[in-house]
């Protein structure tokens, strides 16, 4: 599709980050939509601005510089619709993920259905459940009044009874919903989520409705055997965007640019993975993984079904030093290949929590970094993994299921020296399986498409087929078991002009066949001692085309799931051996 | 490009607005001189509170028990007050068996909320209430010098200020406590010994100003009712010199410590303050500032962390840096002469 079939509008689009705000401009260029340039600069909702506006226009001017384009008229207001001088954009779309997670409190009736729903329901945005209700629940009525009275969340999530099942347990919970809100002054009142038995809705607003705000979704378990998340996911957005407009300066005025349409940085994320997984082969899994300094995020579709992870705990920003609730410095420092005292990675995380702006300097630093992104997307994705789909786990629960391709987003991967780190780090961290494709969106633009896809899903598809995300290379991930160093595949790469590179892969090792990007080859497999190299089974090989990216093809062959040698001064020296292997 | 500040002032006029959560009672008067430990406003905020189940207790349907009510909302109650019934031949009646306040009464129930200690709210500084905040708290204006830091542990307090510390690196030892300390401020160099803030509450000191604290020492220093404060974090590093010559300079002055938490959502920050005399009108220090070459700067982190420097340039596009990461830069003189390159997010200006 070209754009002469569509009424062409620049647009231009806003995310508010947890440590940066990136405004980026896409507009027609011979005919079709690109991305144009961006702009960064420090988010500005923290002390002592406390108004998103200073870091939105501290990007705007850079951007303005940037692309020459004037965006901001001399009466320091944005230029919307464009102008015929060129000035201006048409259409803006905004994301955000700065500030704290919501403080949530989930009810539910039995802790094993409706309450583990609204627990993922909660984990679909940034939010952190600081308190759970259900029948479980042993507490005396004003005992959990109390609770609330001191938690003081911004959001109740709840959720109980199948469609025409349980009614008057349901309203006998949010009684202490109504009681503890009624007590607290009525701008710190929270906002409900109702999203239970729908026979309720009359009775809840006749009596909680009266006290509080409270949204309606369908039934997240309108049976005991089924669960729907997607509509209570749209509402919780709208809810976000409404916490967030109350507590925030700025957010109010970013929305109505966006036409209220301003959306949580997640739920774009996972809007452009699911778009992705629609536009081009929705039999595939696709996954998007974005490590931020707000949260880890994790999207995963299969069968046009979005799943969406958002990790609040671990984002590598402010809470950072907070992560060793989570983790072990053991767990982190065996990702690195230089000898760090477990003081200094200590000492690391509470600098970097402190500052959580500031960037590594040394090798050493950088090193501890690169060590936190690779455990935070381990813990997100086993978290993630546990709502996936039995079907989709063909090579079994401990492993990843098949995704083709992998898009990869967060600062941490895009600032590395080098693509050959940022792969590194992905594939320790992700762990891919079968025969994949790993994409880094460079420009941070995937938010953007995202929320652009909504009202303008030609420019999202449009972007992405110019090649603005980065395609680091195809991966073949190799899985079973061998003794370390003996050979597990034989491959050979024929390329274009005919020429032909053939290999031994070894157990524990990771190869690169240089594959430039935009070139395609023919790859042929023959695994050996029953290793399934993603051609259908243990043992099975066969040829596939693969394209080339960054780094070519990327054949790993250290095992799933990946185990490093306990000894330290062995394994600080097999992960310098792999970073070497993909570029330093 | 927009700087984090940091302020290490010698002298400055300094304006704190210090507020409850929610609207509660303000206890002090517009140019009433206060310390840094006077409560200056207070609300119940987390009261407990008690719910009666009325119609369960008389054994009588919720509406006639309504009718049996002898309380409604608002109404004072003291422990043992009849609040419904008698009712029945047994008399049975339903008693307040607290003193407290009723909150709903009717539909069988009645909630009450129990008399429980206030949150008080503490100057956090001494100086003299500038305006009040409707019922929320006040403004609060003194001059003196101001000392910013990285972490606290939730406690205010003052005191006289003894220095223990004879270099930004020295360790602060529990050997170096003693009696004579009681009831004064200590500053130290870093703290990785956790008998340093046992003796400390043992004494008790009435804070302990310090470089940096140990990790594993942060539940410890959780616990103890005196305020712990560190300039630069948590962990080894030695006290930056900007505050270790301002804190040195002012031994044996009167220093407040409001050691709460560093939260940038709302603008709170671990300081010291001394109160001085001002001559002249000196202004309030600069908020926000963009970096300039010749801003005085400190360094955040690692190699040149806690050191001092002056900006000269800002480079412009990106520098590489040693780790092969490139970021926007500025060469920075630092105190020892050594000219370096940091990148402008490793730093904070001080103003």
């Amino acid at each position: 599709m070209t754009t002469s079939m569509v009424d062409a509008e620049s647009l231009l689009s806003i995310d508010v980050g947890g440590i940066n705000t990136r405004v980026a401009l896409f507009d027609v260029v011979d005919g079709r939509y690109r991305y144009l340039g961006s702009g960064s600069a420090a988010t500005t909702v923290y002390a002592p601005y406390f108004d998103i506006g200073e870091g939105i226009r501290a990007a705007l001017d850079r951007l303005q510089m940037a692309t020459g384009r004037v965006l901001v008229g001399n009466d320091e207001r944005l230029i919307i619709p464009a102008r015929d001088d060129g000035s201006g954009v048409d259409t803006l779309v905004a994301t955000m993920s700065a500030g704290p997670p919501l403080n949530v409190v989930v009810l539910g009736l039995l802790e094993q259905v409706s309450l583990e729903s609204a627990r993922r329901l909660a984990t679909t945005t940034y939010a952190r459940v600081i308190e759970t209700i259900s029948l479980n629940d042993r507490r005396k009525p004003e005992q959990r009044i109390d609770t609330l009275l001191r938690l003081r969340p911004d959001l109740v999530l709840a959720a109980g009874g199948t469609d025409r099942g349980a009614s008057q347990s349901v309203m006998k919970l949010l009684e202490s919903i109504g009681l503890a809100s009624y007590l607290l002054p009525e701008e710190q009142r929270p906002e409900v989520l109702f999203a239970g038995n729908q026979a309720l809705l009359e009775d809840i607003d006749a009596s909680l409705g009266k006290v509080v705000r409270v949204h309606y979704a369908p039934n997240l378990r309108p049976a005991l055997d089924a669960e729907q998340l997607g509509a209570a996911q749209v509402r919780l957005s709208d809810i976000y965007r409404s916490v967030r407009s109350h507590k925030v300066s700025g957010v109010e005025e970013l929305d109505a640019w966006a036409g209220g349409g301003l959306l949580p940085t997640a739920a774009a994320f996972g809007r452009v993975i699911r778009f992705l997984g629609e536009v081009y082969d929705s039999t595939k899994a696709v996954m998007g993984i974005d490590v931020g300094a707000s949260a880890t995020t994790i999207a995963s579709v299969f069968n046009s079904e979005l799943t969406l992870s958002v990790f609040p705990q671990y984002g590598l920003g402010q809470s950072v030093a907070r992560l060793l609730e989570y983790t072990s410095l053991e767990a982190i420092s065996r990702w690195m290949y230089q000898d760090v005292p477990a003081d200094y990675l200590r000492d690391y995380l509470y600098q970097k929590s402190a500052y959580p702006a500031s960037i590594p300097v040394t090798p050493e630093e950088l090193d501890i970094e690169q060590a936190l992104a690779r455990q935070v997307m381990q813990m997100a994705i086993r978290r993630a993994a546990s709502g996936y789909p039995a079907k989709s786990k063909r090579y079994g629960s401990s492993l990843l299921p098949w995704f083709e391709p992998i898009v990869a987003s967060g600062s941490v991967l895009t600032r590395a020296p080098n693509l050959g780190q940022s792969m590194l780090m992905l594939l320790d961290g992700i762990q891919p399986t079968g025969v994949t494709t790993i994409v880094l969106d460079q420009s941070h633009i995937t938010p953007a498409l995202g929320a652009a896809a909504a009202i303008n899903p030609v420019l999202a598809v449009q972007v992405l087929e110019t090649g603005t995300l980065q395609n680091l290379g195809t991966v073949v991930s190799l899985i079973g078991k061998a003794r370390f160093g003996s050979p597990v595949l034989r491959a050979r790469m024929v390329y274009e002009d005919g020429n032909e590179t053939p290999m031994e892969v070894k157990q524990g090792s990771i190869v690169v066949l240089p594959l430039p990007a935009g070139q395609s080859a023919r790859l042929h497999l023959t695994p050996l001692q029953r290793f399934d190299v993603g051609m259908g089974g243990a043992g099975r090989g066969g040829g596939l085309r693969v394209v080339g990216g960054a780094l070519g093809v990327v054949v790993d062959a250290r095992g799933r799931p990946l185990r490093v040698p306990d000894d330290p001064a062995r394994r600080r020296e097999l992960i310098h051996r792999w970073r070497q292997t993909l570029g330093g | 490009m927009l700087a984090q500040v940091t302020h290490i002032l010698p002298i400055t006029s300094i304006r704190r607005e210090r507020l409850l959560p929610v609207a509660g009672r303000v206890s002090v008067r517009k140019g009433q001189k206060v310390s840094a430990t006077d409560v200056i406003a207070e609300v119940s905020l987390t009261p407990e509170h008690m719910l009666l189940d009325v119609a369960r207790g008389l054994g009588l349907p919720a509406r006639e028990a309504d009718r049996n009510l002898h309380c409604q909302a608002g109404d004072q109650v003291a422990e043992g007050d009849v609040l419904a019934g008698p009712v029945g031949f047994t008399k049975r009646v339903i008693r307040a068996s607290k003193n407290g306040r009723v909150i709903v009464a009717g539909e069988g129930q009645i909630l009450l909320e129990l008399e429980g200690p206030p949150l008080e709210l503490k100057a956090g500084m001494p100086g003299s209430i500038a305006d009040l905040v409707g019922d929320r708290g006040a403004i609060i204006e003194t001059n003196g010098a101001l000392i910013q830091g990285v972490w606290g542990n939730g406690h205010i307090d003052f005191g006289l200020m003894h220095v223990l510390a004879k270099s930004p690196e020295d360790e602060l030892k529990a050997d170096q406590l003693d009696v004579s300390l009681r009831g004064s401020v200590v500053m130290g160099g870093k703290c990785i010994d956790p008998q340093v803030l046992k003796l400390g509450a043992e004494l008790p000191l009435r804070g302990l100003v310090l470089g940096s604290l140990d990790a594993p020492l942060m539940p410890y220093a959780a616990k103890v009712r005196y305020p712990v404060f560190s300039t630069d974090g948590i962990g080894q590093q030695p006290m930056n010199n900007a505050a270790f010559k301002l804190l040195s300079t002012n031994e044996r002055r009167e220093v407040a410590i409001n050691a709460e938490m560093w939260d940038r959502f709302t603008g709170k920050r671990p300081e010291v303050i001394i109160p001085l005399p001002a001559t002249g009108n000196i202004g309030l220090p600069r908020e926000t500032v963009d970096f300039l070459p010749g801003q005085k700067v400190l360094v955040t982190r690692a190699p040149y962390a806690g050191q001092l420097g002056v900006l000269q340039v800002i480079r412009p596009g990106l520098s590489l840096l040693p780790n092969g990461i490139k970021a926007q830069a500025g060469e920075i003189q630092l105190e020892n002469g050594d000219n370096v390159v940091v990148p402008l997010v490793n730093l904070e200006v001080l103003v």
